[in-house]
């Protein structure tokens, strides 16, 4: 069974946003909210300075704490890829899963249901990348199996220096940054 | 200070030395913010909000068109689901795009859906600049504007009726317009953008670069970037060229007084102090011809008057560079000798906004000969030589001649190396009634008032005037000036003149309509069609629809007119535009050669080799004011475009942290912008950043609208032209400087 994961490449990313809008009408995403989101992070001080930017989204950790804390089955771990995937008829709108995701991933769609990146699933299973990969300008982004050692993906986390965000919560993301 | 949130909070930029001891805690505080805060859903659409997600409902068709969101004209496939625009993704096979839209272009759905759409013809009602319209037929506003224009005809001659515009939408109004008796039209992507580059490399190779730039970024070993914000202007191709340089690990050098996105890209920043440019650059061609790390080969073989510009540069030294750039020496030195060391395949890119200081045309007059002393042109790597294809015109009338002068620069006496029309040049001919009286303006999806500097000159000229239409998709600054409002249908509903692109291959691409216009917009043509009819000049549009006429074009061309409208581009073969691949180098100056030294330059008394300038300090108190562009905007013409606004909102004026610190602004605080001048903007967000030099601050442009027809981009951040009432005129093409003004701050009270 796969485990779809992303690595992106922090070096080559801009942060035009660009992933976040094609997320945004991809997914009719409503104004006013996003599945993706990006992060500039700078260190130093005037004139020695470094820059990290980020296209930060749902991780979909392999250990979800958001899945565990869910008392009605709504957000699950999908057989596709293992992707977390909330389905909104079970949402009750409790919001468990928000408070225990450590990304701030997950947004209460107007419609009343928790909503959240779904690594694009209706795209993934027509074999397409997600859209935030399939439009960047800067083709910093690579989605694919890290089960399958020949993956793009998998090529990247063997060959380069990597990073996710806040691995002591133990979530175990799968959503990785090259450095 | 917590991670710097953008109001809508697509953006975040978190400063590590000021918030190193950040908590998962603390994190989770800025997330629930930033993410939960103020998010009262606003619709793009019904259907895009809540309408179930899956395209997998059969409905869905395609269109391939090529994109206006800026000028790059990106070709790229338009989805409907049902009978509504859903998506617009890049086109695989065009050369700009590569089947990558950017973000402007992904977003441009929403500026079809964008509720601040100009929606049906307006005429004035009230004073001028008053904002009282009422709502006319095509019919009324139509006849107002052919009875205006017969009577400046008739009183003044055609010539004094001006067409100021932007974007290939222009065409047929041009076109009109011209078969009308009209001469004076102008953009303003010559004088107030690109037009110093393209004088200063063609009185240096005999061409100008044009658009998009033929910069091989592809294939360079080091990209030289002066001030050009790649990743922050997404301009597509080069941008992707420019990752993939990222990626290939080559050597980036930026010099910028900001610490730009390229800038953290690159191995060398020179963080110089803004104005100094030229310096810099001249310090480099002496370093170059010093130290014999310049291409012997290709100044011997293709240049003239070496000798006399190396005793001109001969005082340039590093040395003295540093201490008017505000650089370190060995920096100065370590960059030039790195990007030597892998010429010819080294680019010091030409820029595209280069109206800086007033005297850009000489700078990018240095700029084009270090590239000649890394002889670099038609070089692979270097700057190509575009190849294009040929699309036979339509046939139309010829226009009727003019005895009367161009109003801008009359007889090029003004301006001499002026190769295009000056906006700014016919603003001051309005202003003054010289060399004749310009009583009418037709305004072309350009907004003035955010375009050219000094707003009060533009609104002392549109005083003058008889008649102002303004053409466009939205109710811009300049919008709410006019008598009479044209609302066009924007590009994914309409035709448009055929793209007949040059780059490495030749190529075409068809824009077409998509959807169709919301409410009572038209097509560009569609109006000039009309406007003909009225004017008494009917055959000057001998076609009954503009697929006629793009059609016959297409097949005088000899290519398929259906494999377009469904394929949307044709590229053409690949021809040599490299040494490389056969390219014989050949030069368009007079010379017929490089001009190291330029003879027509020292005929009309300029500088035949450029000389430095030292720009005018700052008065006390005040910093310099710079401004460039973000990636999910378009000058002023997309801040209210439901999707783009998300992302961001309103600009921030960036100011050094501890100049911040040191006069008492906070991160976030709101503070109004003061020039030298006593003009002051609306309120805008500081942002307090390390990424800037202490002695300039910096805006995005294009926000601080004023139409209140525009109400989501109305007062939103503050305007740098605006504040940019004091300008420098280019001696030698006319190009108006931006960066020649100081600011203050003033704090909200």
């Amino acid at each position: 069974m796969a485990r779809y994961g992303m690595v992106i490449d922090t070096r080559q990313c801009v942060g035009c946003m660009d992933c976040v809008v094609a997320c945004q009408t991809e997914n009719d995403v409503p104004v006013g909210y996003a599945r993706d989101w990006i992060v500039t992070e700078v260190r130093g001080t005037f004139p020695d300075l470094a820059m990290e930017i980020r296209s930060e989204r749902c991780n979909h950790c392999d250990n979800p704490p958001c899945v565990s804390c869910c008392p009605t089955g709504a957000s699950h771990v999908s057989p596709v890829g293992q992707v977390v995937l909330v389905d909104p008829a079970k949402c009750i709108g409790c919001k468990a899963c928000i408070a225990s995701c450590p990304y701030g991933a997950r947004f209460v769609h107007p419609d009343g249901y928790v909503d959240k990146c779904t690594f694009c699933d209706h795209r993934t299973r027509e074999g397409k990348d997600p859209a935030c990969v399939s439009v960047c300008p800067t083709h910093c982004m690579s989605f694919g199996d890290l089960d399958d050692p020949a993956s793009r993906v998998s090529e990247l986390l063997r060959t380069r220096r990597h990073h996710t965000l806040l691995p002591e919560a133990g979530t175990r993301p799968r959503v990785f940054y090259l450095t | 200070m917590a991670g710097v949130a953008d109001a809508t909070t697509r953006r975040e930029e978190r400063e590590m030395q000021m918030t190193s001891n950040i908590t998962r805690r603390k994190f989770l505080q800025i997330s629930a913010a930033t993410l939960g805060a103020g998010a009262a859903a606003t619709t793009l659409t019904d259907s895009l909000l809540g309408s179930d997600a899956s395209a997998a409902d059969g409905s869905v068709r395609t269109v391939p068109t090529y994109c206006e969101m800026c000028f790059w004209r990106c070709g790229g496939i338009a989805s409907v689901r049902g009978d509504r625009l859903w998506k617009f993704e890049g086109n695989p096979i065009d050369p700009q795009s590569h089947g990558r839209l950017c973000p402007r272009g992904t977003g441009a759905v929403g500026s079809h859906y964008d509720p601040n759409r100009l929606r049906t013809p307006l005429l004035r009602k009230g004073e001028r600049g008053r904002e009282q319209w009422a709502a006319v037929s095509w019919d009324e506003a139509l006849a107002h504007v052919a009875e205006r224009m017969q009577k400046i005809k008739a009183e003044h001659g055609a010539e004094s009726i001006a067409m100021l515009n932007h974007g290939v939408g222009a065409r047929f109004l041009q076109h009109v317009l011209k078969s009308y008796g009209c001469t004076n039209f102008a953009g303003p992507s010559f004088a107030q953008c690109r037009g110093p580059r393209d004088v200063g490399f063609t009185l240096t190779f005999g061409y100008g670069l044009g658009s998009p730039e033929p910069t091989d970024i592809a294939n360079t070993d080091c990209l030289v970037l002066i001030g050009s914000h790649l990743g922050e202007n997404m301009h597509n191709s080069q941008v992707q060229e420019f990752a993939h340089a990222i990626e290939r690990r080559i050597p980036i050098i930026v010099v910028d007084p900001r610490y730009s996105v390229a800038a953290s890209k690159a191995k060398y920043w020179l963080p110089i102090k803004p104005g100094t440019d030229l310096a810099l650059v001249l310090s480099w061609l002496n370093l170059l011809v010093t130290e014999r790390r310049y291409d012997r080969e290709f100044v011997e073989r293709y240049g003239t008057g070496f000798d006399k510009f190396v005793a001109a540069i001969a005082g340039y030294t590093p040395e003295w560079a540093a201490r008017e750039t505000g650089l370190d020496v060995g920096l100065i030195r370590i960059a030039a000798r790195e990007f030597a060391s892998h010429r010819p395949a080294a680019i010091v890119h030409p820029g595209r906004r280069v109206n800086w200081n007033g005297d850009d045309t000489q700078r990018s007059r240095a700029v084009a000969l270090l590239n000649a002393l890394l002889g670099n042109w038609g070089r692979k790597g270097g700057l190509f030589v575009q190849a294009g294809l040929k699309v036979p015109a339509y046939p139309l009338p010829p226009y009727p001649e003019s005895d009367k002068p161009l109003a801008d620069n009359p007889n090029g006496e003004r301006y001499p190396f002026a190769d295009e029309p000056i906006t700014t040049g016919i603003r001051d001919a309005t202003l003054t009634g010289s060399p004749y009286p310009i009583k009418g303006w037709f305004v072309y999806s350009t907004n003035l008032l955010q375009a050219l500097p000094n707003r009060a000159e533009t609104l002392k000229a549109i005083d003058q005037l008889d008649l102002m239409v303004v053409v466009d998709t939205l109710p811009s600054d300049i919008a709410g000036y006019a008598d009479v409002v044209l609302p066009e249908s924007m590009f994914l509903e309409r035709h448009d003149e055929l793209l007949v692109g040059w780059g490495r291959r030749g190529w075409i691409s068809l824009r077409q309509p998509v959807v169709p216009a919301p409410q009572d917009q038209k097509p560009g043509w569609w109006i000039a069609k009309q406007l003909a009819n009225r004017l008494g000049i009917p055959k000057s549009m001998p076609f009954d629809h503009i697929e006629d006429y793009l059609a016959a074009r297409i097949r005088k061309a000899g290519y398929d007119w259906d494999k377009l409208k469904s394929e949307g581009v044709i590229v053409g073969p690949q021809a040599p535009i490299t040494v490389e691949d056969g390219l014989e180098l050949e030069f368009g100056t007079p010379s017929g050669k490089v001009e190291f030294w330029s003879d027509q330059l020292q005929a009309k008394g300029f500088d035949p080799v450029p000389k430095y300038t030292p720009p005018e300090p700052a008065p006390e108190g005040f910093f310099r004011l710079i401004s460039g562009r973000a990636p999910v905007h378009t000058f002023s013409r997309t801040q209210s475009n439901p999707l783009l606004a998300d992302l961001m909102a309103e600009n921030e004026v960036w100011v050094n942290a501890a100049t911040a610190r040191s006069i008492g602004l906070k991160n976030g605080q709101r503070v109004k912008l003061k020039n030298q001048d006593g003009v002051v903007s609306n309120p805008v967000k500081v942002k307090a950043t390390q990424r800037i030099r202490p002695d300039a601050v910096y805006l995005v442009y294009g926000f601080g609208q004023t139409n209140p027809m525009m109400a989501a981009a109305h007062r939103q951040g503050a305007s740098a032209a605006q504040l940019t009432t004091k300008y420098k005129t280019d001696p030698l093409m006319g190009g108006t400087s931006i960066h020649s003004n100081f600011v203050t701050f003033v704090p909200e009270a």
